[in-house]
């Protein structure tokens, strides 16, 4: 029979293969963007499973509200993503810190 | 036992297809493989019974998170290939630490087990009475409704910063300005005159 340790097995790896995305792609902020989607993924998925273990409805209401927070994550990523490449030419973000000041 | 093939199944193609969100090359595919995985991940919530957070991963996520994305991959004239360059260099560092984070969820899983889990009171206790999606909708508008707003406020805040952000004001366009023309009046364009033959008209 599947139990929570099955879910949490697999959100585990799906985590370890967000943060494992990010240390890869370090260069491309859209791969760095889903990555923190996986990431974001596998707690609503950790939030869903210990949710139905436990009986209690309020992990699935805190998983929708860690979804719209997720969405205008992207949304607004997305956006400065746009304005840096308008203005750069290229979205390595090696350089990035050429923006403080 | 159909349940326990479903859930193989898909925990096998979302671990699959979030590997491969991150190692292709070209990222139109790792974005469509992100939608792969979400899709998946939907399956494994239904089969834990979050109808509503399932298909709220399917509307929101697939129909419009991972559409956002592939317009911005395809839009933007992005050099994929001198991206790529420092793959091979960071994946070492990184692969260390995803292996030093998985041991790391794995004992504290192990931990979890040792001392088992139990909560003194449900503070919203599964009725299998209602369906999911009541259920959720009940508590929402009721017990979590402040919360509920201010995520619509979070939304509405995110969508009037990325339309600020992204809008620009362009010099070299010339645009219909509405207000001039509905403020033209007749006698500011228009002029009768009366010429007399052979002479024409002064302008």
């Amino acid at each position: 029979m599947i139990g929570i340790t099955h879910y949490l097995v697999v959100s585990a790896i799906l985590f370890t293969l967000g943060v494992l995305g990010i240390f890869m792609n370090r260069k491309n902020l859209i791969v760095i963007l889903m990555a923190i989607e996986l990431i974001l993924l596998s707690v609503n998925l950790n939030l869903v499973a210990f949710s139905q273990a436990l009986g209690d409805l309020v992990g699935q209401v805190f998983a929708m509200f860690v979804l719209t927070v997720a969405a205008g994550e992207a949304a607004i990523g997305l956006a400065i993503l746009v304005i840096y490449f308008r203005g750069r030419g290229t979205i390595a973000v090696d350089d990035v810190n050429r923006m403080k000041g | 036992m159909i349940q326990v093939l479903a859930f193989y199944l898909f925990a096998a193609v979302v671990i699959a297809s979030a590997a491969l969100t991150i190692l292709s090359r070209n990222p139109v595919h790792a974005v469509l493989w992100l939608i792969m995985a979400f899709f998946n991940a939907a399956g494994l919530m239904l089969l834990a019974g979050a109808e509503f957070i399932a298909m709220l991963l399917v509307i929101v996520y697939v129909g419009a998170v991972a559409v956002l994305f592939l317009f911005v991959v395809m839009m933007l004239d992005i050099d994929f290939a001198e991206l790529r360059a420092g793959v091979v260099r960071y994946a070492a560092v990184g692969a260390a630490l995803a292996v030093a984070l998985a041991a790391e969820i794995v004992i504290a899983v192990g931990a979890w087990q040792a001392g088992g889990l139990s909560l003194g009171r449900r503070l919203a206790p599964v009725d299998a009475e209602t369906p999911n999606i009541e259920a959720i909708g009940k508590l929402l508008y009721s017990r979590y409704l402040l919360a509920f707003e201010a995520a619509g406020l979070v939304l509405l805040v995110a969508m009037i910063g990325a339309i600020v952000l992204t809008h620009r004001q362009r010099g070299d366009v010339h645009r219909q300005k509405v207000g001039r023309q509905v403020r033209r009046r007749a006698k500011d364009a228009v002029r009768k005159t009366n010429p007399t033959v052979g002479q024409g008209v002064e302008l």
